[in-house]
């Protein structure tokens, strides 16, 4: 099933209003799309919702595709975010465009890129997929920063993220390479880690641009 | 760095018997150890890494040939970031070295040979010296250093040079080192990147000590100094050369140190493939527990206490400012050696007014040499001894991550814990060690912390012994002195502008240090610090000598009067702080002295204590701020220093009379 992207808003707005507004159904008037668009044919054809006395109500069909819509959403800001480092208004209006394009299994690769994120940037939950839970279940924590890691655990370099060249250069310099093992000795009061046979002390500022995986 | 064209001037003009060997490699693996053990003469050796801020340079005679041996500070890579590594570079830039011996530590071997790959492909005359063996082999790690050496095509030396251990080795192979400039070892990168080399390299022309593929790969990491270098070489060929590497560069954005450092690793894993194998677990030294006490809070700072209260109160305090002054001082100048000097320079000069120069109240020798013998000389040496054996068993470095976080609320890193620590000793030695901070706001604030809260051993010594026998005088001094360290600190990591510093440090093994190394380094620490302060307390005795036969030394203290009696103070404690003014400790010796009359209360002595830890830094220290730092700064420290200093003893004066605490 492919909806169109107004049909996708639609849903979108009606399962913030039922789920996280406690409101029964939505009032197109409210919505800005006037009831007789063809987007809510399109929707009643689904039997994703129902339209009674002007308001739009779920059917449970809908519900569902409504979360995982919404989860699209909130993943496509996420990426925005994190990744392309888009802010604000431009953030926002990026990822209402890009969020139609994470259909047939893009948004489970994302969510596992995003390494499985419960919150949008605008603080509010994101719905979690499948691939939330499996890798909730495997009790795999993905790629994390060397702050995460409790003192002894080991695990491998994954990559370091910073826009410091200086700080990355040091980095590698102490053999902070992708691929090489790394231990962590200590966390507190500063990170302690060793790679190969030396030890080093970084503060935190270095550590959560080192990112490790178990 | 100014002098790189300098140096390469003179290069050429160098006797041409004189071959030169230099020695590169990352800090703290050993340089400077072999470059006493080359040279017979000696270079500060220590277990902290950047230890080696300059070039030091030195002579040997191997198998009957003159040598010119360089001990460069350390640097992790060609593509250099810090000025010390800058400094480094300069001499593989410049000054073409006969040989050049790249010094690695054998359990770190996978991590530094990318450093030999880089030396090598400059086309540069490396023998590689795989140093600290006798560690790694504790460790239980192997080495095939034949294998490596065929690899590498490169003589390879298994050496532990503080042992003595593969020095001959390393002399044979330095005379016997022939160097084949046009077949160098080659060791290839993936194909797009040697691409990318030789597109580069390709366009240049010019003449180069090290060979164009190394530089092509520092222009493509856009290094400053070389893209100067090139530019200036190349003339009118440059701009191609610069749209050139602005292209590739372009290209491999984002990535292009990574993706050169994962190659190297590469190229690394498959050369010691074999050559380096480690034991299946690892194994735990007795040294590796201790360095795991020293860096957790719950054993560290209990360790710490004990160290400060063995070593610096103990030790310092009660042996060298104790018993060492009361022997020398005491003992041999004041009940031996001066009434004997001062007969026999009565019997040789006539004029009273000359006596009074060389023997009198102020006298260079009566006053001079002896605050500078008999109280001072023993004190610094003992602190010195301390500090020595504390740096080379590798605790400084554990200290200064056990301390990062909270010299972060003070604007400066764990690292400031050396200067800081030296400065107990010699505030005027650790303000030039404040060069080892990353920037110049932590440079500033260091200095600044130095010179107004950080009592040197000598003041610390004499102001321990003069409050000792009033035990809240101690606290309330410490406690002022502690107070004005934290707000002064976080004050200064508020208002300086520049970015918050980040600490990253290297952890030393913990080692047992060798006695001989400690008082080695104690005797030259010592030998600098007297030719830096005895001319100064001899210049001190004659102008106080001037001063009091002119008359103007009574006027000064005259003057001085209103505002020694504004901080509660007699006239007397004037003549203290002008001596103050060339020393810090020769003040407080001189408050030693009004003490021993009586002339003062417990109240009257804390007040006097405190001022003069404050106040102004003496004549050296204010030399080699201004030398550091530069006028304006220097200036403006020295003013905020001694307002400071005065105004916190007006207050504290104010609040002792108030409270009555100490009377």
């Amino acid at each position: 099933m492919k909806l169109s992207e107004k049909a996708e808003e639609i849903l979108e707005a009606l399962w913030i209003a039922v789920e996280e507004e406690g409101a029964r159904f939505l009032d197109p008037e409210r919505m800005g799309f006037p009831a007789d668009d063809p987007a809510y044919k399109e929707l009643t054809g689904h039997t994703l919702v129902e339209i009674r006395q002007g308001m739009v109500y779920f059917r449970p069909e809908g519900r569902e595709e409504g979360k995982m819509t919404i989860r699209r959403h909130r993943l496509a800001e996420r990426l925005m975010m994190d990744v392309l480092n888009l802010r604000g208004d431009a953030g926002d209006d990026k990822a209402c465009q890009f969020e139609h394009l994470l259909n047939e299994g893009v948004d489970i690769k994302i969510c596992t890129m995003l390494n499985h994120p419960a919150t949008c940037p605008h603080g509010k939950p994101i719905p979690p997929g499948e691939c939330c839970a499996d890798a909730r279940a495997q009790g795999d924590l993905g790629v994390v920063a060397l702050t995460e890691f409790k003192s002894g655990q080991e695990g491998e370099i994954a990559y370091i993220q910073t826009k410091d060249d200086k700080k990355m250069q040091k980095l590698m310099a102490m053999g902070v390479l992708p691929g090489n093992r790394i231990v962590l000795v200590q966390s507190y009061p500063s990170y302690i880690f060793r790679v190969g046979f030396s030890e080093f002390a970084i503060d935190s500022n270095l550590a959560k641009e080192i990112f490790v995986r178990k | 760095m100014a002098t790189g064209c300098g140096k390469q001037a003179e290069a050429p003009g160098k006797s041409p018997n004189i071959k030169r060997v230099a020695l590169v490699g990352n800090p703290n693996v050993g340089k400077s150890v072999l470059f006493n053990a080359l040279t017979g003469s000696y270079v500060t050796v220590s277990n902290y890494p950047g230890t080696s801020v300059e070039v030091s340079r030195g002579h040997a005679v191997i198998n009957d040939q003159s040598w010119e041996v360089i001990d460069t500070p350390g640097m992790y890579s060609i593509h250099t970031i810090t000025e010390e590594e800058r400094v480094a570079r300069e001499i593989l830039l410049h000054e073409t070295p006969d040989v050049v011996l790249h010094v690695l530590d054998a359990r770190n071997l996978e991590r530094m040979l990318a450093m030999t790959l880089q030396l090598i492909e400059a086309g540069l005359p490396v023998i590689l010296v795989v140093n600290i063996m006798d560690e790694a082999e504790r460790m239980g790690l192997t080495f095939d250093l034949e294998l490596l050496r065929q690899r590498l095509g490169i003589p390879v030396i298994g050496a532990a040079t503080t042992r003595k251990r593969g020095l001959d080795e390393i002399r044979s192979a330095i005379v016997a080192y022939r160097h084949d400039p046009e077949n160098p070892p080659h060791f290839a990168y993936s194909r797009l990147l040697e691409h990318d080399i030789n597109e580069v390299a390709g366009l240049m022309v010019g003449e180069y000590i090290l060979s164009r593929r190394a530089l092509a790969l520092l222009l493509l990491q856009q290094d400053e100094e070389i893209t100067a270098l090139v530019r200036r070489r190349e003339g009118e060929g440059f701009a191609v050369i610069a749209e050139k590497v602005r292209e590739i560069a372009f290209n491999r954005r984002g990535s292009f140190h990574l993706d050169l450092s994962l190659e190297r690793k590469d190229i690394v894993k498959k050369l010691i493939l074999g050559v380096f194998t480690s034991p299946e677990k690892r194994v735990v030294t007795w040294a590796e527990r201790l360095s795991c006490m020293s860096v957790r809070p719950l054993t560290g700072i209990p360790l710490l206490l004990i160290v400060l209260y063995f070593g610096l109160y103990k030790f310092v305090g009660d042996f060298g400012a104790g018993t060492l002054v009361d022997i020398l001082e005491q003992k041999l100048f004041v009940g031996i050696f001066n009434p004997w000097i001062t007969g026999v320079v009565k019997m040789i000069i006539p004029w009273e007014v000359i006596q009074e120069l060389f023997v009198g109240e102020y006298g260079i020798i009566t006053l001079g040499i002896r605050y500078a013998v008999g109280i001072i000389l023993p004190i610094v040496a003992t602190f010195f001894i301390f500090f020595s054996f504390l740096e080379d068993t590798g605790y400084f470095p554990r200290l200064a991550l056990l301390v990062d976080r909270i010299f972060k609320r003070f604007g400066l890193t764990g690292r400031a814990v050396i200067p800081m620590v030296l400065g107990f000793g010699c505030d005027t030695m650790a303000t030039m060690v404040t060069r080892t901070l990353e920037t110049t706001r932590e440079r500033v604030i260091a200095t600044v912390l130095l010179s107004l809260t950080i009592p040197c051993s000598a003041q610390l010594g004499v102001i321990l012994a003069l409050l000792s026998k009033f035990p809240g005088a101690l606290a309330v001094w410490g406690t002022c002195l502690l107070l004005l360290f934290v707000v002064v600190g976080l004050l200064a990591a508020r208002i300086m502008p520049g970015e918050a510093p980040m600490f990253y440090m290297e952890l030393p093994p913990m080692r047992l240090p060798q006695i001989s190394n400690v008082l080695t380094k104690t005797y030259t620490r010592m030998q600098w610090y007297f030719l830096e302060i005895l001319p100064l307390f001899v210049l001190a005795s004659i102008l106080l000598w001037l001063g009091k036969i002119t008359g103007f030394f009574g006027k000064l203290i005259t003057a001085m009067t209103p505002v020694m009696a504004s901080i509660g103070l007699p006239r007397e404690t004037a003549v203290a702080f002008i001596f103050g003014f060339f020393r810090r400790d020769y003040g407080a010796a001189g408050l030693y002295e009004l003490q021993t009359k009586g002339l003062m209360d417990a109240r009257q002595l804390t007040v006097a204590a405190v001022t003069l830890t404050l106040f102004i830094p003496c004549v050296a220290q204010f030399l080699i701020m201004k030398k550091e730092r530069g006028w304006k700064v220097a200036g403006g420290i020295g003013v905020f220093v001694s307002l400071l200093a005065f105004g916190s003893g007006y207050v504290l004066n104010q609040f002792l009379l108030m409270t009555r605490l100490l009377s």
